[in-house]
């Protein structure tokens, strides 16, 4: 019974000085709940069906991420404890030699993380139900759902999953608590508060010897994914420039602590002014002592940065592309006039075999359904493929040369050819500029960046090709801007336009067939686009080889897409922001204690109190922005290369969604420094 | 001579109508100009909380403290900081140096504050370091000092600014016996030639006769007050015993 009230009473002691570590528990709470309770969101959402894919497999990721999420809040959690311990050695040491045994004061703790969990999940939860609700109108916007009607949602198995996972944790909080107790020598808790922290002045030659080789280091990775972006081959080659960055950020940690000491101490006019040689001994033994959270902080903080730029602007340019890369209602593709080796080699049945020699329009009227009744604007082009020609036929001479800069890529793969007067008429139904050749020239229409790179590398040496016998040079030595297939992202990788009649029947290999939907508003659309869903029930489905990309169902698509990259960008970018800077805020005020001695002997030699919290500001707020600014830079660099891996999604630019982030920076990092700092003056205030 | 310090009529109470400690009960006395003053009492006689008033940390009841001629009592807010940075220096107990920082720094701070240029800050400490003998240590951090550097360290802090006066709260409770002989020797060079005006609490009979004259208080009231004069400094120092026992046994153990 007296452990429970002490518990209690520590409980209620700490809450004061300790309101941001449990603020973000309950946040942590809160979003982690929030997040997961998305799907019973969902639920309510008047959406087709292709939409609903897209939320079924953002709850999945959404639910994968939490696990993620739950390691990260799990490390702070632990983190936080054992700042929160540290501070209360003298509390123990006091128990301890009351006679308490270490088996009660284990205890004393068990029963106050139980108190904190039971106290953070309650209030937590509470907050998570009600913020969301605002989240499901969030959610229908996203996904530009209509709310049919609004109602309570409450997620009992989002409740559930996040008192398992925080019990989890917690759980292991006490296990690592009462180990911690186990360990601690009675002498070394009652001293604790006297032990004055040894300061080791760091050799500055070999400070500036690490930080240049980290500078070196970091410029190395800087180069690696931006310049050199195109060396990195394999999956695994960018861990290379990864793991250079993180020991890099160490070891510039490592040896800035040290070196701007060194560095403003010799600038004996700065130093030796007002309170400066008091703030900067203070922070340079913060950060001394915290080079690894401090790393840690400034990757997370990089991580959030990036991830949350890039989220907002795929979902920006996915959302933005779509009216220049869809510029019809309907693309349908079928192969055509497939051969009989091919038939034997693939297995194609006899009824598509027969039905490979039928137009898209026949194909469509063995199912009922009339192409002039529903399209308009209606467009056929043919698609050629050779055998014989591949990718690296049409690099010709360059091809050694491209293969040593791309390595990887599949050179075997076949070209496809079209007509000149086909493309002319694909790119007048597209807006786009039409094109003459004589009868020995060709030229290539590209949009896909890296492919363009590569194919261009070639056309520089003009070189000649063959096909069915014909030989062409290249009539520019550039790709042309085009495509064919309606797509929410530029990925035509290339196609080769021929004179007319270089092309013959042997090598048709598909058919194309781009329309409009009679119908002027999105209903009439929407009905034309269900009778063709609708033929996915007809019996004579079997017997033919359709495909089809709508215009409705890429938008859907890249809607869902665009919203789920931002729900998970904002679930991570949240978790991560609040726990990096929660830990910056416990380390600040966990060693208040020690600061507030300190600052009671300035205010005893006479230091006025505006120079105390100005110290007190500078102080924190170089502590706040030290892993910031490091992340910052990290992240100009690290844009640069999610730009380039986010090239298909098109190259919006960026602006706009860096601008969200350091607001979202701003809002969530700046508040925790405020509190930080007011909490800390509060603590030195004197009595 | 004329008086630097002017108690009158001191008083401090702790606590509330029912329940009330008189700390300071209706003390007056005044300290001139050059002196080396010595207050001792036993635990818990008053005499940290007189130093505390005097020195503008705690506030007084009632009564009046003068520092040439200025009323301390009536400061306040930043014009209470700027006067404990700049008429008074503090010795203290436990040093109450900046671990984070420096010997030199740790001295250097006292001026700073000030806003003095580092090149008179750099000259002062080098010139009070050789007179005080810790030349040494000034590139030391204070866990690397023992207890006796530490506090010549605090007192070349204390009075590098040129204070009217100085005050020392049990400045040898933590040293060892030959510190604290180095200690109150220091304190007898400064007081002769730099005519530095030194106010010292202590329960240390032997700290005391360093001084030329000690107050003896005894519940929040002065009791006896004894001065050296020409004495010895032994003599002085059995005058100050028997006055420690007609007080009663409450400052035997101290001996």
């Amino acid at each position: 019974m007296m452990l429970y009230k002490l518990s209690l009473k520590n409980i209620k002691k700490s809450f004061k000085d300790y309101a941001i570590y449990f603020f973000t528990l309950i946040l942590g709470v809160a979003i982690f709940y929030i997040f997961n309770a998305i799907e019973s969101q969902t639920v309510l959402l008047n959406v087709t069906k292709s939409t609903m894919d897209i939320i079924d497999l953002m709850v999945d990721m959404l639910s994968g991420v939490s696990i993620f999420v739950s390691f990260i809040l799990g490390f702070l959690v632990i983190y936080a404890s054992r700042f929160l311990m540290k501070r209360r050695n003298k509390e123990f040491g006091i128990y301890l030699t009351l006679g308490m045994s270490k088996k009660n004061i284990s205890k004393i703790l068990l029963l106050e993380t139980i108190f904190i969990g039971i106290i953070s999940l309650v209030i937590g939860l509470i907050i998570g139900i009600g913020l969301s609700q605002f989240m499901s109108v969030l959610v229908a916007n996203s996904f530009e759902a209509d709310l049919t009607k609004y109602t309570f949602v409450f997620s009992s198995k989002a409740l559930v999953k996040t008192i398992i996972y925080f019990g989890i944790m917690y759980l292991l909080v006490m296990i690592f608590n009462v180990i911690n107790v186990g360990r601690c020598k009675l002498i070394d808790l009652i001293h604790s508060s006297k032990k004055s922290e040894k300061i080791k002045m760091k050799n500055p030659f070999i400070c500036i010897i690490i930080f240049i080789s980290a500078v070196l280091m970091l410029s190395y990775a800087y180069y690696c994914v931006t310049r050199g972006v195109e060396n990195l081959i394999s999956a695994s080659d960018i861990f290379i420039p990864i793991i250079l960055g993180v020991i890099a950020t160490i070891l510039i940690f490592w040896s800035l602590s040290g070196l701007i000491l060194k560095i403003v101490m010799s600038f004996k006019k700065i130093y030796y002014k007002g309170l400066n040689s008091f703030v900067l001994r203070q922070i340079s033994s913060k950060i001394n002592t915290t080079i690894f959270s401090m790393s840690v902080i400034c990757l997370m903080l990089f991580v959030t940065i990036c991830v949350f730029s890039s989220s907002l602007s795929i979902k920006n340019s996915m959302t933005s592309n779509l009216t220049s890369l869809v510029p019809v209602d309907i693309e349908l593709s079928k192969t055509r006039n497939i051969s009989l080796d091919k038939k034997e080699q693939l297995g194609y049945s006899d009824a598509l075999f027969n039905d490979s020699y039928k137009s898209i329009t026949d194909s469509l009227k063995t199912l009922d359904f009339d192409v002039d009744k529903y399209f308009t604007d209606i467009t056929t082009v043919y698609i050629y493929v050779s055998d014989d020609f591949t990718f690296s036929d049409t690099l010709g001479n360059a091809l050694e040369k491209v293969k040593e800069k791309y390595p990887i890529y599949t050179y075997y793969a076949r070209e496809e050819f079209m007509k000149l007067s086909d493309y002319n008429k694909v790119a007048k139904l597209y807006d786009m500029p039409t094109y003459s050749l004589n009868s020995n020239e060709y030229l290539i229409i590209a949009d896909f960046d890296s492919m363009i790179e590569m194919r261009n590398m070639a056309l520089k040496e003009r070189p000649t090709i063959n096909i069915l016998g014909t030989s062409l040079v290249p009539k520019y030595d550039k790709c042309q801007e085009g495509f064919l297939r309606i797509s929410n992202s530029h990925i035509n990788t290339g196609i080769i336009i021929v004179p007319d009649n270089v092309l013959n029947d042997t090598i048709l290999q598909s058919e194309i067939m781009l329309a409009n939907y009679k119908g002027n508003s999105k209903e009439e659309k929407q009905k034309i686009e269900d009778i063709l869903l609708g033929l996915g029930n007809n019996p004579n489905k079997e017997n033919i080889s359709l495909n089809a990309s709508t215009k409705i169902s890429i938008y859907e698509a890249s809607v869902g897409l665009g919203a789920m990259v931002t729900f998970i960008g904002l679930y991570l970018g949240i978790i991560f922001l609040i726990s990096s800077a929660a830990i910056l805020a416990l380390k600040e005020l966990s060693e208040s204690t020690d600061n507030k001695l300190r600052y009671n002997m300035l205010r005893k030699i006479g230091t006025d109190e505006h120079s105390i919290n100005k110290a007190l500001f500078i102080q924190i707020a170089i502590f706040f922005s030290f892993p910031l600014v490091l992340a910052i830079i990290h992240s100009i660099f690290g844009l640069e290369f999610c730009k380039y891996i986010l090239m298909t999604f098109g190259n919006e630019d960026m602006i706009k969604s860096i601008t969200m982030t350091a607001v979202f920076l701003i809002i969530i990092y700046g508040g925790y420094f405020l509190i930080t700092y007011f909490c800390s003056k509060n603590i030195i205030k004197d009595k | 001579m004329e008086a630097l310090l002017k108690l009158e009529k001191v008083e401090k109470y702790y606590g509330n109508k029912s329940n009330l400690t008189k700390a300071i009960d209706n003390i007056s006395f005044s300290v001139n100009k050059g002196e080396f003053v010595a207050i001792m009492g036993a635990s818990g006689s008053g005499k940290t909380t007189l130093l505390n008033c005097i020195s503008t940390i705690d506030k007084v009841t009632s009564g009046h403290i003068y520092i040439a001629d200025e009323d301390i009592t009536k400061l306040k807010g930043n014009n209470l900081n700027r006067f404990r940075r700049e008429e008074l220096g503090f010795i203290f107990q436990d040093f109450n140096l900046l671990d984070t920082l420096t010997g030199y720094e740790n001295i250097a701070l006292a001026l700073s504050i000030s806003n003095v240029p580092y090149k008179l800050i750099d000259k002062k400490i080098n010139e009070i370091a050789s007179r005080l003998n810790i030349k040494h240590i000034l590139k030391k951090h204070p866990y690397q000092m023992s207890g006796g550097e530490k506090q010549r360290i605090a007192s070349a802090r204390a009075i590098i600014t040129n204070p009217k006066l100085i005050l020392a709260d049990e400045p040898t409770g933590a040293l060892d016996s030959k510190s604290s002989k180095m200690l109150l020797e220091s304190f007898n060079y400064l007081n002769k030639e730099f005519l530095s005006t030194i106010l010292m609490v202590t329960h240390d009979a032997f700290s005391a006769s360093y001084a030329s004259r000690v107050i003896f208080i005894k519940d929040g009231k002065i009791f006896n007050e004894i001065i050296k004069a020409q004495k010895s400094r032994k003599e002085f120092f059995d005058e100050i015993i028997d006055v420690v026992t007609i007080l009663g046994g409450d400052l035997n153990d101290a001996l």
